[in-house]
């Protein structure tokens, strides 16, 4: 049976599933505010763990986080199961359907058939709604696609068992209770410190605005490190984190400064509107890092896009963010 | 970033379009159809890139007697050792053998079979030695996306 499902497309997976299933059970959201509600932003550089062969760079929380604590601020009841047998993790997908349930899943990239080839990569975190099924074909909500698209049920059970880093385990998860008179207030409140804690506040190196400046030192030895060619598909690998899908632009800053102007209409507060400010200049700052970054990955470097500028770039995104972080910290006390 | 600078750079979602967050006239927020973004298209064909040499490395490798066909398509899935060995279920060892041409030409047709439906090609297809074709096929399938 298919079910009505209404489909929005969002900038980022796992922020537009969560609004949408929200939405779906009558608390309508928009992915902004599920983003900042579910403390997505963040910044973190790890060296040590490879994607691709190439060292991690994340600007958005662990995938499954976002879901996880827009339902632990709002008090949602969520169901959730992983696997080890593919046909029962088919069976209970049924039986949701059936019953007709919107049901959320993770799943690998590189087995979703309706995925652009240019995108296709193993990356195994991507979150998508199913809610429906037609004999063989399964009806997908997939936030970042404009409109719902279907999937075959052998290749929706490779997706959803995909194997390498991040493995989903068939993992699916729905919207089981929603309590009634929610207030977003202190959820917003509460989710927005969480965010300025993990950026300014925990002494870590290589999280937060310090994570931003122990890469931008660590991309200044790139080229006498590794070499010139090296060094440049790691600068790649870091655009690609940054603006390649899902990010809403500006590795999520963007989609954070939109939330923060909601959070102003809802907490009746304008002065996050001028932090949204602040956090859009910000965004544009990482986005002229892609320009000049990209300029370098083509070969096409001017005279100011050596490594050392580009790590000078990075720094000063870090030093507005670290000013930024501090002075939200401030207004969510007062 | 205003909704009217938002770049329209088509390449990444074939003839899709993603979404993007910009300001329109009043300051305030709104959702902004893209189709892409100069600087994630170069970082992104960067990556394939990278892939393809890969492909052509071990191509010629294969050539040369040095690797089993198994090794073509484990490159042109993106997959090394151990994701493959995470895939069939085997040991890493096993797989770093089936990667040379005498053990790979001793593998039973079971084992064959679990490869060649991972990749979803016949078993033959997995035995047969990619032609030069190969690697350009690869190539047109990525470029397919950029219609």
């Amino acid at each position: 049976m298919i079910n009505t499902f209404n489909h929005r497309q969002s900038a980022h997976c796992e922020s537009g599933v969560t609004a949408n299933l929200l939405s779906h059970h009558g608390l309508a959201m928009s992915e902004a505010m599920a983003f900042g509600i579910g403390a997505g932003l963040l910044f973190g550089y790890f060296p040590f763990i490879r994607i691709n062969k190439l060292p991690l760079a994340t600007f958005r929380t662990a995938p499954g986080n976002i879901f996880k604590k827009v339902a632990g601020h709002l008090g949602i009841h969520v169901t959730r199961h992983t696997f080890t047998d593919q046909n029962r993790a088919m069976a209970e997908l049924d039986r949701y359907l059936d019953e007709g349930v919107p049901v959320g899943l993770q799943t690998g990239v590189y087995w979703l058939p309706y995925f652009p080839p240019a995108l296709r990569f193993h990356f195994n975190a991507h979150n998508l709604v199913v809610f429906g099924r037609e004999g063989d074909s399964y009806h997908i909500s997939d936030p970042v696609f404009g409109e719902t698209v279907t999937c075959s049920a052998a290749d929706l059970t490779r997706a959803r068992f995909a194997q390498g880093a991040l493995a989903p385990k068939g993992k699916m998860y729905c919207i089981s209770h929603i309590p009634t008179n929610i207030d977003l207030a202190p959820a917003i409140v509460s989710s927005i410190r969480e965010v300025c804690r993990v950026m300014v506040k925990i002494p870590f190196p290589l999280l937060g605005t310090r994570g931003i400046r122990y890469l931008a030192g660590q991309m200044e030895q790139w080229p006498a490190r590794f070499g010139e060619r090296k060094a440049i598909l790691y600068l790649g690998h870091i655009i690609r984190m940054q603006e390649e899908i899902g990010t809403g632009g500006g590795g999520f800053r963007f989609i954070y400064a939109a939330f923060l102007q909601e959070a102003a209409a809802v907490l009746g507060d304008s002065r996050y509107l001028d932090i949204s400010t602040r956090m859009t200049d910000i965004g544009d700052r990482w986005r002229d890092f892609a320009v000049a970054g990209a300029r370098h990955c083509k070969g096409r470097a001017g005279e100011n896009d050596s490594f050392a500028d580009l790590a000078g770039i990075l720094r000063d995104c870090a030093d507005k963010e670290t000013a930024l972080f501090r002075d939200l910290y401030g207004l969510t006390k007062s | 970033m205003l909704k009217e600078e938002v770049p329209q750079d088509k390449e990444l979602f074939g003839d899709q379009s993603g979404i993007c967050y910009a300001l329109d006239a009043n300051g305030r927020y709104v959702l902004a159809e893209f189709s892409g973004w100069e600087p994630a298209n170069i970082a992104n064909s960067q990556a394939w890139e990278a892939i393809s040499l890969e492909v052509a490395d071990i191509l010629a490798e294969i050539r040369a007697g040095k690797r089993s066909p198994l090794a073509y398509h484990m490159v042109a899935n993106q997959m090394d050792e151990k994701l493959l060995a995470e895939y069939t279920g085997l040991f890493r060892w096993q797989v770093r053998r089936h990667l040379r041409p005498g053990p790979f030409n001793g593998i039973s047709a079971k084992l064959r079979g679990r490869y060649a439906s991972l990749f979803s090609i016949t078993a033959e297809e997995l035995g047969a030695i990619p032609d030069t074709t190969a690697l350009a096929r690869l190539q047109t399938a990525k470029l397919r996306s950029k219609e």
